[in-house]
């Protein structure tokens, strides 16, 4: 097996197996979506088009929560110096834990959409259009959390530390997002738009993220 | 094969650990670093593996693989033993195998010579904390690298623990391996000393 | 045969072999009876057939909540008594319970899009149904969080008695709030409101799911001692070659 195909795997593996697993942040996810309607009050046409905006911003915290650990794990067990002198470069190791942390736990959270979508009485066509924003989103956002995740090893903090400098980094993705799943819901033509730097923001991300996460990491290792 | 370090500072946390340290190692000779408790022995071998800066100095690596860094052409073995709990034995030992990179030998074999094969598929999480070691020391056989960083390698081994842990660092220098292993005891091998610790 | 007799899980494992057959052949047939009596049921006047949703989403509550009964009597049983067998009873009532919620979630969904016109709304009944599932996986994951189970149980245990607090709300939210879900019907002071020719089959397929739950927990507590057991000699193969 490959180098980082093993890394790949080997985190999954784990995430898969601690905890409650994957299924830890779908259950935060729905959470935080039920706890919407609490605040915002039970009416279903507010909440209607209040739902993409809610099922994002529920995917977003999920996804910034559980990126805390990616790299303070292997940093306190001693796995970071050894990943650090392995024969691949730093920058691809990140951009694996990074894809391996949103298999394990970002696209639970997109299977988990349509369910929430009826929770929120999102019809089909909108709950689909969210999905699909999110599928295109949430790499960015993963991306993106792994710098802070990297800060919080050098920085030896974690927590709300990590999930305020991260968040600035998450709002043009949160933007158009959000701007994507309403478009759609009114009509293909101004989907594209924002879909396109939705896109865009994520493939922007996969090259930003590991290269700012491994220069972060090398100075952390002390 | 020879690693030397010139003129060697290290700080840390504002502290200054040693300054003005100088070392030479060579292949088929283990260097053994001993000294007190805080007198810089993991500094110094991390500086070696690269994971630390020195303030000054440089370390010079002659006879090694030109296109590799220092730190791709040696094991490192820290306080920590790298150990995933979740995973089983044999998924640790794999997954570093993979990883690496570089010469690799059978983990089967490697787990049967430091005496872990009998928990090959259990999980990481039952084993004690010379098991921990071993299951190191195994990924030491594993991956061959010319280079072995070791700290405090005997820490939590047990008699027989040390007597394997001796014949594998044998083994290791009669193929012309070099090791430098910080330690408080001896390692059961002969050995030159650096003492750290009350340096100028 | 006394509780201090089922407390030693040899016995128990021995007496629960004994009984599950008898338990599930009584589950199957109860089952069967019930819903042949729900077929047969009459039609509502006002919603045809679709009422017999009720049959089968009426037991899935009353269990949900019967479940998380059982779990907190299990809980005082780990934190008062130190029963031997009470958190290994709550662990494995957890995942059953959840599904008994999760199939009366969906029943009431599927039955509410004929009746109310959405599959969900946000009123008081539905609303603290939906958090005891969520309590339910919340519960179930603290216990995969922690690897030694008799650590996760006494964190279970304080989660479940105080989880418990839902089920009175829950029994009556219909009452205290202006909800879409009907009012008690069954369960009142006055007495049931169902006509006999719903009431029995309601009876018979709720005596009915409360076996397959007895059933389906007496399966799985041996499953989870067996673990237990896998577990303890996994640990003594790990150390029988000392370090």
């Amino acid at each position: 097996m490959t180098a980082l195909g093993a890394l790949i795997q080997r985190d999954i593996r784990i995430a898969l197996r601690v905890g409650g697993g994957a299924l830890i942040g779908v259950l935060f996810f729905l959470s935080v979506v039920a706890l919407m309607p609490f605040a915002v009050g039970p009416d279903l046409k507010l909440l209607a088009r209040l739902g993409p905006a809610i099922l994002w911003l529920g995917a977003l915290l999920a996804s910034l929560l559980t990126l805390d650990r990616l790299f303070m794990a292997d940093h306190e067990d001693g796995s970071l110096d050894l990943i650090v002198m392995s024969r691949n470069s730093l920058e691809l190791a990140c951009g694996a834990k990074a894809l391996a942390h949103w298999i394990a736990a970002g696209l639970p959270l997109i299977v988990a959409t349509p369910v929430l979508g009826l929770l929120l009485n999102l019809d089909t066509p909108s709950t689909a259009a969210v999905a699909l924003t999110l599928l295109a989103g949430t790499p960015a956002l993963t991306f993106t959390g792994m710098i802070g995740a990297a800060l919080a090893v050098t920085l030896h903090r974690g927590g709300l530390l990590l999930a305020v400098l991260v968040l600035p980094l998450s709002i043009p993705v949160l933007i158009f997002g959000v701007a994507a799943s309403k478009a759609a819901i009114t009509g293909p033509q101004t989907f594209g738009a924002p879909f396109a730097i939705l896109c865009a923001l994520s493939l922007f991300s996969f090259v930003v993220g590991p290269f700012a996460a491994a220069a972060s990491l090398r100075q952390g290792l002390d | 094969m020879r690693l030397s370090g010139r003129g060697l500072k290290c700080v840390r946390g504002g502290r200054e650990v040693f300054a003005g340290l100088s070392f030479e190692a060579a292949a088929g000779g283990v260097l053994a670093v001993t000294g007190a408790n805080g007198s810089g022995k993991t500094s110094l071998l991390r500086l070696i593996a690269g994971l630390l800066i020195p303030a000054e100095g440089e370390v010079a690596l002659e006879g090694g693989e030109a296109e590799l860094t220092l730190a791709e052409q040696a094991h490192y073995l820290g306080h920590r033993d790298a150990l995933k709990p979740a995973l089983s034995v044999m998924e640790n030992l794999s997954f570093w195998q993979d990883f690496l990179g570089g010469e690799a030998f059978d983990a089967g074999d490697s787990l049967e010579a430091v005496g872990l094969d009998h928990a090959a598929q259990l999980p990481a999480a039952y084993l004690s904390a010379g098991q921990r070691r071993r299951l190191s020391l195994a990924r030491l056989l594993t991956v061959r690298r010319p280079i072995w960083l070791l700290d405090e390698p005997t820490a939590a081994l047990d008699a027989a623990g040390q007597a394997l842990f001796a014949s594998l660092m044998r083994g290791h220098l009669a193929r012309g391996g070099l090791i430098v292993a910080a330690t408080h005891g001896p390692l059961g091998i002969e050995a030159r000393e650096l003492k750290m610790g009350g340096m100028s | 045969m006394t509780l201090t007799d089922l407390a030693n899980p040899t016995k128990f494992l021995a007496l629960s072999a004994r009984i599950l057959p008898w338990l599930a052949a009584a589950t199957a047939v109860l089952l069967a009876i019930g819903l042949y009596q729900s077929a047969t049921a009459p039609d509502d006047y006002q919603q045809g057939a679709t009422v017999k949703i009720m049959f089968i989403h009426v037991p899935n509550a009353w269990l949900s909540m019967f479940v998380w009964g059982v779990m907190s009597v299990a809980a005082l049983g780990t934190l008062v008594w130190r029963h031997p067998l009470a958190d290994v009873a709550a662990k494995s009532a957890a995942p059953i319970g959840a599904a008994f919620t999760f199939l009366a979630l969906v029943t009431g969904s599927l039955w509410g899009r004929p009746m109310w016109g959405t599959y969900w709304e946000w009123d008081a009944r539905l609303t603290s149904v939906l958090i005891l599932f969520l309590m339910y996986l919340g519960l179930m994951a603290l216990w995969r969080a922690v690897e030694d189970p008799s650590r996760a149980a006494r964190a279970a245990a304080v989660l479940t008695l105080v989880g418990a607090i839902n089920l009175p709300i829950i029994k009556f939210s219909v009452d205290w709030w202006n909800t879409l879900h009907q009012p008690a019907s069954v369960f009142r002071i006055g007495g049931p409101t169902l006509d006999r020719a719903f009431l029995v089959p309601l009876f018979v397929m709720a005596i009915a799911f409360t076996l397959l739950f007895l059933t389906l927990h007496l399966a799985a507590m041996r499953n989870e001692i067996l673990r237990r057991r896998v577990r303890s000699l996994q640990m003594m193969q790990a150390n029988s070659r000392a370090a």
